[in-house]
């Protein structure tokens, strides 16, 4: 199901399962299911001011086509595309594109650990790093792939910290994108009722409700009921 | 420049929209006097589609959530920052106050945290216990009838369990605690640092007809577009304008100075109005000042007059002193036992559904009051940031940290989830040279001269922090986990935050009986001008080891119910 029907049935209650309904839609609802429908598709809560710089970002190019390519195949080896997605399909290389020009500090070390990149790859098989056999592009990485964490971050040859931000970026373009949250399974984001951590889950980690703390939570079967309490505060409804 | 004055005449003019205006507005305006609320930024409603940021996916934007334009993240719902391009402020030499502002209709509390602490009677009385600071002119049995309809108007979840600084109220259920906070109550407890649901103003089950129930996405600080968490436009202005009550709502208005007449009594408000860049005037018979602690004491400072010339309210030049905000410090670790998750949706209310109220005992320890402790982690939805530094852990199994490939993703799936966090907030002592004031060398776009801010810790603060540190490894070790980070040290006055960086800033107009030594009374009625109040956090003697607004909400309502009442003798 798209998630503009599925939003939109959730809230007017036809698809999840019984508690979750009759919560999200008040009577004299401030705003209709439709509109927020309708806005997880048309905007995401930008003011003009910000649309404006994001339309000028847009507008401009920080890479050039060969450092796009070679920004793409050093994503992909970082992570390699398989069943569940790929870097390409998650739009890691645009997303790197607009950060590059949305966070201007790391221009020179994106561009420059490029240039790097491909002298070393010249000096040492006389091919550009995005052409070089996959064996030689792993042979360079595994030299700066691997930083030696007792030295702070900033104190690091330049491209070990470029390769640090290109995996960064690189793992975060891809588990923020629709395939690597299905990928990561993260299942939140939706409207839904929280009661507990699962049965199985606490078992696995050893953890248990004490009966007491529960007693004090909220009745789900009740949520929907109007608060009321005595004048000592106790709840009655 | 013509001054444009409007010819309407308001009995109350209400600056800021925040807690306090909101508040106010709702209790003055539902009275039957007309009302003038005069906003520095646009309309907002957190349930219209082109405003709305919550259930937005990180994709959906080319930015991914990074915080390079709102400064906690791209979907925050707060318009503004630390730092204002053209709205600048200043420090004096030493000092590192950060101040942060929301131009919006509702203000910070759009944004807010939610965690609805109400003081408790030690809190209005400090200085009777330690001798620090000063004690407020109200008590506890002045105010706990207000934060009780506070709490049954707005609605908050929590629990009574009797304590005695942290009162009873009237609560809604609270949450079930999520994993990784089983895991901080039993590390907690293993320390004697008791935990207790949190008190956080969402509904866990309905109040009224008009406003949904928390449909549990966590994500508060973007506001809720069926109104069930707290922000002063949804439950406050929304539904007074809903009952028919006469607001004129002002936006993208900035307040400049209260006028005065030649009696030195307050007839309005000049403000800026940013679409058109000019000076507007609005009449009223009351002027009501909720802008925040610091933009309040700034209108009162540039509102000079022949008969005012330090200032209004300002001649025991106590304006924009005793500013104070809580201390804050935070810690990270990795859990071990959290490895490995199945995953399933935990995003629950936004933050925490435990804390920990204040504990010790201060008569043991080398600095003054107390501090709570909020606590973060889970299986939250990726955002920028996420997988920076996949396998840092890999350290405490002497792995090699970095690398790439095929065996990254399940790197990442055995950490997530595994990452917990807990903050300190604690209370402050006011200091009389820590203040605001204005700094006439410099101007904001709209030519209103603009803040100096002084402020140091003492080693109270300082000490507090410390505690808070090791408190956190404290509790770290008793969950089996890893400490982040290396332990601040002395030099680093043990990692407490900036001044204002907690934003609880409050103080700068502070209530008292004693005109010299106060600026507001106990009804945050100016001593000097009888039509002026104060609704905002300016007023506050101290702050509390508790977040400040639900002690806003409670104060402006009673400040409100006292202006009807006055008026209704003709005493203004």
């Amino acid at each position: 199901m798209d998630r503009r029907k599925s939003i939109k049935s959730i809230i007017l209650g036809s698809v999840a399962g019984g508690l979750v309904i009759h919560g999200c839609k008040p009577e004299n609802a401030p705003i209709t299911e439709e509109a927020i429908a309708a806005s997880t598709e048309n905007y995401f809560g930008r003011t003009p001011e910000e649309l404006k710089i994001i339309e000028k970002l847009n507008a401009e190019q920080f890479f050039n086509p060969h450092e796009m390519e070679s920004l793409t195949t050093l994503a992909n080896l970082i992570l390699p595309p398989d069943e569940k997605g790929s870097i390409t399909a998650a739009g890691v290389p645009e997303f790197m594109e607009f950060m590059a020009k949305d966070y201007p500090p790391l221009q020179a070390t994106l561009r420059g650990g490029l240039m790097w990149l491909d002298h070393e790859s010249n000096s040492l098989y006389n091919a550009e790093f995005k052409t070089a056999t996959e064996a030689q592009q792993k042979q360079i990485l595994d030299r700066i792939a691997y930083p030696n964490i007792e030295i702070p971050e900033a104190k690091r040859p330049l491209e070990v910290q470029f390769f640090s931000i290109v995996r960064n970026l690189t793992l975060t373009g891809y588990y923020t994108s629709k395939v690597g949250i299905a990928d990561l399974g993260y299942k939140g984001n939706q409207p839904n009722v929280w009661d507990g951590v699962p049965d199985d889950v606490l078992k696995q980690h050893g953890v248990f409700y004490e009966e007491e703390w529960l007693a004090k939570c909220v009745d789900q079967s009740k949520r929907n009921d109007v608060a009321e309490w005595d004048e000592l505060g106790n709840l009655l409804s | 420049m013509e001054i444009i004055e409007s010819s309407k005449i308001y009995d109350v003019i209400i600056v800021g929209s925040g807690a306090g205006g909101g508040m106010a507005t709702k209790i003055l305006s539902e009275a039957g006097l007309k009302v003038a609320v005069v906003e520095a930024g646009p309309y907002f409603d957190p349930g219209a589609p082109e405003q709305q940021t919550q259930l937005k996916w990180p994709y959906e934007s080319p930015r991914r959530g990074a915080n390079t334009v709102r400064h906690f993240g791209e979907y925050d719902s707060s318009y503004g920052g630390f730092n204002i391009e053209n709205e600048p402020y200043t420090n004096a030499e030493g000092s590192d106050f950060r101040w942060y502002r929301s131009r919006m209709l509702g203000g910070r509390t759009n944004h807010w945290g939610r965690i609805s602490l109400r003081f408790g009677p030690d809190d209005f009385k400090r200085k009777s216990i330690d001798g620090l600071g000063d004690n407020w002119p109200i008590g506890y049995e002045d105010v706990k009838p207000y934060y009780d309809k506070v709490d049954k108007l707005i609605g908050v979840f929590g629990t009574n369990e009797g304590l005695p600084n942290d009162p009873d109220g009237f609560f809604l259920p609270p949450p079930k605690p999520r994993l990784h906070e089983l895991f901080y109550i039993k590390g907690a407890r293993k320390s004697n640092v008791p935990v207790y649901p949190s008190r956080m103003s969402m509904l866990t089950k309905r109040i009224n007809k008009d406003r949904g129930i928390c449909f549990y996405c966590g994500q508060c600080s973007r506001g809720c577009s069926v109104h069930a968490d707290f922000s002063s436009g949804t439950c406050l202005i929304f539904p007074a304008q809903k009952s028919g009550a006469q607001i004129d709502l002002f936006v993208n208005a900035m307040v400049r100075e209260v006028i005065t007449n030649d009696e030195g009594k307050a007839t309005g408000v000049s403000y800026i109005n940013k679409e058109d860049r000019k000076e507007y005037t609005l009449k009223g018979k009351i002027v009501v000042l909720a802008a925040s602690a610091c933009s309040s004491a700034r209108i009162l400072l540039n509102s000079k007059s022949k008969q005012h010339p330090n200032g209004l309210g300002n001649s025991s030049d106590i304006v924009g002193r005793y500013l104070h905000d809580s201390t804050g410090s935070d810690r990270a670790a990795f859990i071990p036992d959290l490895m490995n998750r199945k995953t399933y949706n935990e995003d629950g209310t936004g933050g925490m559904h435990v804390y920990s109220p204040w504990w010790g005992d201060n008569k043991k320890l080398n600095f003054a009051r107390g501090y709570h402790i909020e606590m973060w982690g889970g299986l939250g939805m990726p955002s920028y940031g996420f997988g920076f530094n996949h396998n840092q852990y890999n350290e405490f199994f002497g792995l090699k940290v970095g690398g790439y490939g095929a065996g990254i993703k399940d790197e990442v799936k055995k950490y997530y989830g595994a990452t917990v966090g807990m903050s300190g907030r604690g209370e402050s002592i006011p200091q009389k040279n820590n203040r605001c004031t204005i700094d006439a060398t410099k101007v904001d776009e709209l030519g209103i001269p603009v803040l100096k801010f002084d402020y140091k810790w003492t080693d109270n603060e300082i000490q507090q922090v410390r505690h808070m540190h090791d408190t956190f490894e404290e509790i770290i070790h008793n969950m089996g986990g890893e400490v982040l980070g290396k332990k601040p040290t002395k030099e680093q006055n043990y990692g407490i935050a900036p001044p204002g960086w907690i934003i609880h800033e409050v103080g700068t107009t502070r209530m008292g009986d004693d005109p010299k030594t106060s600026v507001v009374n106990q009804h945050q009625q100016l001593h000097e001008v009888d039509n002026v109040f104060i609704v905002d956090a300016g007023p506050f003697v101290s702050q509390a080891d508790k977040n400040p607004t639900w002690t806003i909400l409670a104060l402006s309502w009673r400040t409100s119910d006292y202006i009807v009442e006055q008026l209704k003798m003709q005493n203004i």
